[in-house]
Parts: structure tokens; C-alpha cells; sequence
């Protein structure tokens, strides 16, 4: 193994004098943890688009499938959703996450052997997890139905990937620390305490009454509107310079994306009609609607970095994803803002449109913008290409038309259910049946993104077979060959 | 921001302030609350526990997702204050003179109509005007009340009585608030619906109680035998007949071939469906109950399985 890291050294010291290690060392350094998480990413992301699939037919044909306890709606739906977030999001966002630490400290990933296992020990907690659900003991709290028995999994594989991951950070050559770096140490200490709150006083512990459901918006919120944001951004923040060529516009708006990100969007998430003190969701409300800050930010960063050179990208498939990736986290936010107000709360909660907002947020945004750092990251760690190389602009494609055609319907339908439920002289199965059309359309959408998942994991998997021959096989085949008779010893 | 200690601060200091305002502050300000006594009858406590079977069906109704589409969560816009006449009493004259006396905003004797009760007299006024309007007529010889009415959408729709408080949730140990309405509100649901064996077949076939309905059929949580001809029924037993239907020896859709049996879990399932209620009138949700909800014996107790038609229904 040793031989096969040192085959593609070349160094080259930097402008100070201290021997440095290559870009091609650090990313050599990334293979197996990457490998890992990267490979099982992929799975786990083919797996979520086929059940969220289901779970969406079964909508406009309920009894697609439903004559097993295993099938029913409300097992198949958190296994889409817990697949998608723990098992392809926090994954990829940690490889992710490693690849750039150790690119910008200029240094190797720490303890490569341990994140691999921490990989695995994650996988094994999301196998546990979605087989509790579908056996019927999910929590049956939204984005934490993984139980305990699998929670203990995710957590020490998790400590042991974050402590590398810090590790890495500490090792750093370069001292001075970029955006990235923040939001990605920021989001390695906010999983693990969100987390492990919400499953002692969820779980464990569990609190009385609708504190329960309290926490449960409290982990929902800072899960998918903090850690995602900051992992998804980071990506952002260092992609999109780097294949611009350029630096990004303002690290002083980095740094108000970052403040406003921990001190507003954490306390997003309780939904304005809640039956708690009304202090809580009025705080809530607040902090929601000042997160605008976040996405003018992002926005003015993000156009004053790229300009009008939009086309001069140097890795153009990759830099589709992080583009349709940052306009799919504005429009989320802004729909995410305008459902928070309380007017309009009254009429879009309950509906489809947060769910579509929730599909454009984790989907649309963080798993696109994730899949483009993927397509950039496994050539240069591997050293090989991508065997299917147009795949990669066709799945593309496959995501982003599935995206938008998931997530528009929805929307719009959701907003038409909202205002027939706040008429009470409109039946409520009628807005059940006026729903019929725009679940189908996304349906649709929900077949492009599988289709494209299906194209990332052959791609992957084809990749990893070449790999193995390329690198393993004469490995294997020079140690079991027969020895010449002068190499025999007496 | 170049020093690594100063950004795990920052972040730190950042999710304590979270935590401590949605995870403690909550938890220290209700996370302890002990049962409310009941406005209208103060000797009654809310809620109670849920009885045995409706637990068990608390765990049906998690392991098989429902929260997913239902929510249990009614919401209020407001509450109107009206003036309930019930007995215009002997004089209708004197009655509609102290009223417009009484300075409550009505000044027109033609606007004042005090035939027909029990009828709402004044509507959606103010709790001091609406105290002074009552004082005033009861004064002049008629029975006359002040009337809470909350309203809101989910309560026009019937779906609920008042608004849902943390307090209905108190002795849930999983509350399932939910976040959809792909079908409707469960919070009371045992008001609307509170017979156990339409929720039986509702569970079997939704689509054959409500026409059109999204909801998939639970057919797994219930056992299909056939009948051999002149065999008895089992004795919970929901009966077929031969295309499928529900035997209905009103409609003479016989005979019936098979039965289905429901298996414990729908047992359950139903019983804890049949214990969502919550009409109780509370200090932190004040309303008026309707007339028949004053016999205090069938407030709170939660229906039987097979609830023989519960005494305090409103009008669905």
C-alpha cells in the first residue's frame, strides 16, 4: 500500500524554504477514507431516489405496493429521507470536507485507516437505522427516525472521522485559514452536539410532552438549515473560485455568512403555529426572516466572484452542479423566509410546499452541490479518470431537470392546497384530489434524479473495478507468482 | 478569523445560545407542567393518561408512519366574544330597551331582534361590552351568557373545538404534532368519528368509506379467512361479501363470503384514534363548550373500543 502512495510523489518546496508535500501527496493521502465514504455515498443516494420514488407513486396509486407492514407509506418515506440525509449528505459532506481541509492546509489527511473505519462504522449505523424503520421502530421524530441502537453507530463513527478531520485542520502548513475551514470546523462540533441532544432527550431521556416536539424542530433545523448550509457553502466557497481561477470576492461577506448562519439559522425551524409558549415560535420567526442576511451575502459573494465569466470555467460539468447548487439554496431560503411569516404560515404550513422547499434545500442545493465536488474530487484522488466520462454531464442534467420538475409542481400545488384548507367551505377531500396532478408531475422528477443516481453509481463502481485492476491486481499477481529459482533462499 | 480556537468559540457560543433558548429554556418553562384543571367543571383534571390499549396504539400509529400525513395540531385565529341569548323571557320590550340602555354599541331597536332563542344576540364584541349586555338582560327578565367561540379554519372545518395547547400533549409519551395534512387533522377525531368500527373498516379500505381517498389501505393489520357457507362469523369480525365490498345487510349486498379479523395492532390503533380528543375548556384556551359537553361524566374519559355512540358529539 505504502508503495503504491509514494508511486506518484513528486515534491516541490514552497517559496519559505520548508519542504512541503504536493498537492498529488495530500490528495494520494485522501484515497481510502474517500473510497469509503465516497463509494457507499453513492449507494446510499441510488437507494434514497428508489425509495423516495416509491413513496412518491404511492401517493397517486396508494396501493402500489402496500399490502406488507414493510411498505406501508409512513416506513418507506423516513427510509428515503434518512437514506438521503445520513446516508448520502453527512457521508459525501465529510469526504468532502477532508479533501478540502487537507488541500488548503497543504498537508495529508490525518489517520487515514481510522476515518475508513469511522466510514464504515457510520455505514453500518445507517444499514441498522433503515432496517429498524422499515421493521417498525423508527422514533418517529422527522429527519431522526434512526433509533438508538443505530444512533450509537453514527456517533462514534462520526467522532472518529471529526477528530481526523480536526486533525487534519491542525496540521496544517498553510496557518492562515479560509472560508472553508470555517464553516467546516464550525459544522464538525455542531453535528455531534445536535445529535447526541436530541437522541439522549429524544431517546433516552425523553422530555414530556411537546418539549419533545420541540427539540425535534431544534436538531431538524440546525441538521439541514446549519450543518447542510455550512458544508454545502464551504464546498461552494472553494469551488467556485478555484474553477473561476479566481479568489472569492469578499472574505468579510464570508465572514457575515458565517455569523449570521450560526447566530439566525439556528434558532429557525418552529413552525409559527405551534402549540408552545408563543415566545418560541416568535423567536423563531424572527431569526427565520433575518436569515436573508445569509442569502444576500451568498448571493453578492457568489455573483462578484463569477461574474459574466460564467463560461470560462475549467471543469465546466462540475461547475454546473455548484451553479444550479447556490441558485437552488437561494430560491430554498427565500422560500423558506416567505413561509415563515406568519400570515403566510397560516396558509403554507401543513402543505406540500415545505416539502418541496425541504427537496430544494437538501436536495437541490446540498446534494447537487456535494455530486459536483464528487465529480471534481475522485480523478484527481484516484488519478483516473471518470470511465463514462459524458455520463457526468448527463446526470447533470438528470438533476437538474429532475429538480425542478420535483420541486415546481409541488409548490405550486402547495400553495393551491394552502389556500383551499383555509377555506373551510372547500371539502377536505377536495384539496386532497387537487393535489393528484402536481404529485404526479413529481414523480416525473423524482425518475430523472433516480436515473441520474443510477449513472453516478455505475460510474463510481466501474471506476473502482478499473481502479482495483489498474493498482491491485499486479500487486496480488507479483506476490503469488512463482519464484525463479535463484530468488527461492535455501 | 485565522485562529482555529476563535471559530470553534464562535460556533460554540452560537449553538449554546440555541440550545439554551430551545432545548433548556423550553423543557424548565413547560417541560414540567402538571395537569390543568378543566374552566367549566374545576374538579376535573386534563388530560389523563391514555388507558392501555390507546398507548399500544400510540406505537402502532409511530411504527406505521401516520404522522407523516396526518398532523394533530388544530390552530386558532382568534377568539370571538358573543352574546348567547337563550330565553327571550316575557317582555320582549324590556329586554330590547335595556340592551340599547346598556350602551354596548347597538343603538338601532330595529337591529335587536330578540325572537327565536337560543340565538347568538351580538356578535364578535368585546368582553367588557358583551359582560354589560348580559348583566342588562338578565336584569330585564331574559337568560342571556357570554360566549367564547374560537375560530380559525381548522375549527370552521370541525376539526377542533379550540386550539391545540401543550397540554394535550402532556401524558403522550411520543407527541406526534406532524407536519402534513395529506389527510386531516387527527386531533379529534374520536369527536368526529367516534365509531370504532368505522375506523375498523376505514383501516381495511379507506377508499370504501371515502370516496376518492388518498390514503392507502392497512390491510396487513387485519386478518382475511373465508367463510364456509352456513359457518358463524367470528365475534369482532368485519364481514365481505363476494366482489370485495363490505357486507351491509341494510343494502342486502350478501351473502357474505369472507370476514377479516382485526389483529391486536388495529385493535389498538383504533383505541388510540378513539382517545383523540380535546375539548376541554382551559384557562390558556378559554371557549364556551357546547350545551350537550356539560355532562361532565363524558368529557374526558376515553371512548371504548367500540364506542356505542359517545353522548357529547358537537355537530360534525
Amino acid at each position: 500500500m505504502a508503495d503504491l502512495m509514494n508511486a506518484n510523489r513528486s515534491t516541490s518546496p514552497l517559496a519559505d524554504g520548508n519542504s512541503s508535500i504536493s498537492i498529488s501527496e495530500t490528495d494520494v493521502s485522501c484515497r481510502v477514507p474517500l473510497f469509503v465514504l465516497f463509494v457507499s455515498a453513492a449507494i446510499w443516494l441510488f437507494l434514497a431516489s428508489v425509495f423516495g420514488l416509491m413513496a412518491s407513486v404511492k401517493f397517486h396509486d396508494p396501493n402500489f405496493l402496500s399490502n406488507t407492514a414493510f411498505l406501508t407509506y409512513g416506513r418507506v418515506h423516513p427510509v428515503a429521507t434518512n437514506a438521503l440525509l445520513y446516508g448520502f449528505g453527512i457521508q459525501a459532506g465529510l469526504g468532502v470536507a477532508l479533501w478540502i481541509l487537507a488541500r488548503l492546509g497543504n498537508t495529508r489527511v490525518a489517520q487515514p485507516l481510522v476515518i475508513a473505519i469511522g466510514g464504515s462504522l457510520w455505514n453500518l449505523g445507517v444499514l441498522v437505522g433503515i432496517f429498524e424503520i422499515f421493521l417498525g421502530n423508527s422514533t418517529g421524530f422527522e429527519a431522526l427516525e434512526m433509533p438508538g441502537y443505530a444512533a450509537v453507530f453514527l456517533f462514534l463513527g462520526y467522532l472518529l472521522i471529526g477528530i481526523c478531520a480536526a486533525t487534519t485542520l491542525h496540521s496544517r502548513r498553510e496557518r492562515r485559514l479560509e472560508s472553508p475551514q470555517w464553516f467546516f470546523l464550525a459544522a464538525l462540533f455542531w453535528f455531534a452536539w445536535i445529535y447526541s441532544t436530541a437522541m439522549l432527550l429524544l431517546g433516552g431521556t425523553p422530555v414530556r410532552g411537546i418539549t419533545q416536539a420541540i427539540v425535534a424542530w431544534w436538531f431538524s433545523a440546525n441538521l439541514q438549515n446549519v450543518w447542510l448550509v455550512f458544508v454545502g457553502l464551504a464546498a461552494s466557497f472553494y469551488f467556485i473560485p478555484l474553477l473561476m481561477n479566481r479568489k472569492l470576492h469578499s472574505q468579510y461577506l464570508a465572514l457575515l455568512t458565517f455569523w449570521t448562519l450560526i447566530l439566525f439559522a439556528s434558532w429557525s425551524g418552529i413552525p409559527n403555529s405551534a402549540p408552545v409558549p408563543a415566545w418560541i415560535p416568535a423567536v423563531s420567526t424572527v431569526a427565520t426572516v433575518l436569515t436573508i442576511i445569509t442569502v444576500l451575502a451568498v448571493i453578492v459573494n457568489v455573483y462578484k466572484t463569477v461574474g459574466y465569466g460564467c463560461s470560462q470555467t475549467s471543469n465546466p460539468p462540475s461547475g454546473k452542479f455548484f451553479a444550479f447548487g447556490i441558485a437552488a439554496f437561494v430560491v430554498a431560503w427565500l422560500m423558506n423566509i416567505a413561509a415563515a411569516i406568519p400570515d403566510i404560515n397560516s396558509v403554507l404550513h401543513f402543505t406540500w410546499f415545505t416539502t418541496a422547499q425541504w427537496h430544494l434545500n437538501v436536495y437541490g442545493f446540498f446534494s447537487l452541490t456535494m455530486l459536483g465536488a464528487i465529480y471534481y474530487i475522485v480523478p484527481l484522488v484516484t488519478g483516473m479518470e471518470w470511465p463514462f466520462v459524458k455520463w457526468v454531464r448527463a446526470h447533470y442534467w438528470l438533476a437538474a431537470i429532475g429538480t425542478i420538475v420535483l420541486v415546481l409542481p409541488m409548490a405550486i400545488g402547495g400553495v393551491i392546497q394552502g389556500t383551499k384548507l383555509s377555506n373551510p367551505q372547500v371539502s377536505f377531500i377536495e384539496t386532497a384530489k387537487g393535489m393528484l396532478p402536481f404529485l404526479k408531475a413529481s414523480s416525473v422528477g423524482e425518475l430523472f434524479i433516480l436515473l441520474g443516481h443510477l449513472l453516478l453509481l455505475i460510474n463510481i463502481i466501474a471506476l473502482s473495478v478499473r481502479y482495483h485492476k489498474k493498482h491491485f491486481v499486479p500487486v496480488y499477481e507479483a506476490a503469488t507468482a512463482e519464484l525463479k529459482p535463484s530468488e527461492a533462499k535455501s | 478569523m485565522n485562529y482555529g480556537p476563535l471559530i470553534f468559540l464562535a460556533a460554540f457560543l452560537g449553538l449554546s445560545a440555541s440550545w439554551f433558548g430551545f432545548v433548556l429554556t423550553p423543557q424548565v418553562q413547560i417541560g414540567r407542567e402538571q395537569q390543568a384543571t378543566n374552566t367549566v367543571n374545576t374538579a376535573e383534571m386534563y388530560p389523563q393518561a391514555l388507558p392501555g390499549l390507546a398507548n399500544q396504539g400510540l406505537e402502532v400509529y409511530r411504527e406505521n408512519g401516520c404522522v407523516y400525513c396526518h398532523s394533530q395540531q388544530v390552530r386558532q385565529n382568534g377568539t370571538a366574544v358573543n352574546v348567547l341569548l337563550s330565553d327571550a323571557g316575557t317582555n320582549a320590550t324590556a329586554v330590547v330597551e335595556a340592551l340599547l340602555k346598556a350602551n354596548v354599541g347597538v343603538t338601532n331597536a330595529d337591529e335587536v331582534n330578540v325572537s327565536g332563542a337560543p340565538k347568538i344576540l351580538l356578535r364578535d364584541t368585546t368582553v367588557e361590552r358583551a359582560k354589560a349586555a348580559v348583566t342588562a338582560l338578565n336584569g330585564a327578565g331574559a337568560k342571556a351568557s357570554v360566549e367564547l367561540q374560537p375560530l380559525g379554519p381548522d375549527i370552521a372545518r370541525g376539526w377542533g373545538t379550540r386550539r391545540t395547547v401543550a397540554a394535550d400533549y402532556l401524558y403522550e409519551h411520543t407527541v406526534f404534532p406532524g407536519s402534513q395534512r395529506v389527510g386531516p387533522d387527527l386531533a379529534n377525531v374520536a369527536l368526529r368519528l367516534p365509531d370504532g368500527n368505522w375506523q375498523l373498516r376505514h383501516l381495511y379500505s379507506p377508499a370504501a368509506e371515502v370516496s376518492g381517498s388518498p390514503m392507502p389501505a392497512y390491510k396487513f393489520l387485519f386478518e382475511e379467512r373465508k367463510l364456509e357457507p352456513g359457518q358463524r362469523a367470528s365475534g369482532d369480525a368485519i364481514l365481505l361479501n363476494a366482489s370485495g365490498e363490505f357486507f351491509d345487510p341494510a343494502k342486502n349486498n350478501g351473502p357474505a363470503v369472507s370476514e377479516i379479523i382485526p389483529k391486536p395492532e388495529a385493535k389498538a390503533l383504533v383505541a388510540y384514534l378513539l382517545s383523540r380528543r380535546a375539548e376541554t375548556p382551559l384557562f390558556v384556551a378559554p371557549m364556551t363548550p357546547p350545551p350537550a359537553a356539560n355532562n361532565s361524566s363524558a368529557t374526558n374519559t376515553p371512548a371504548a373500543t367500540a364506542a356505542t355512540g359517545s353522548t357529547n358529539a358537537p355537530a360534525k
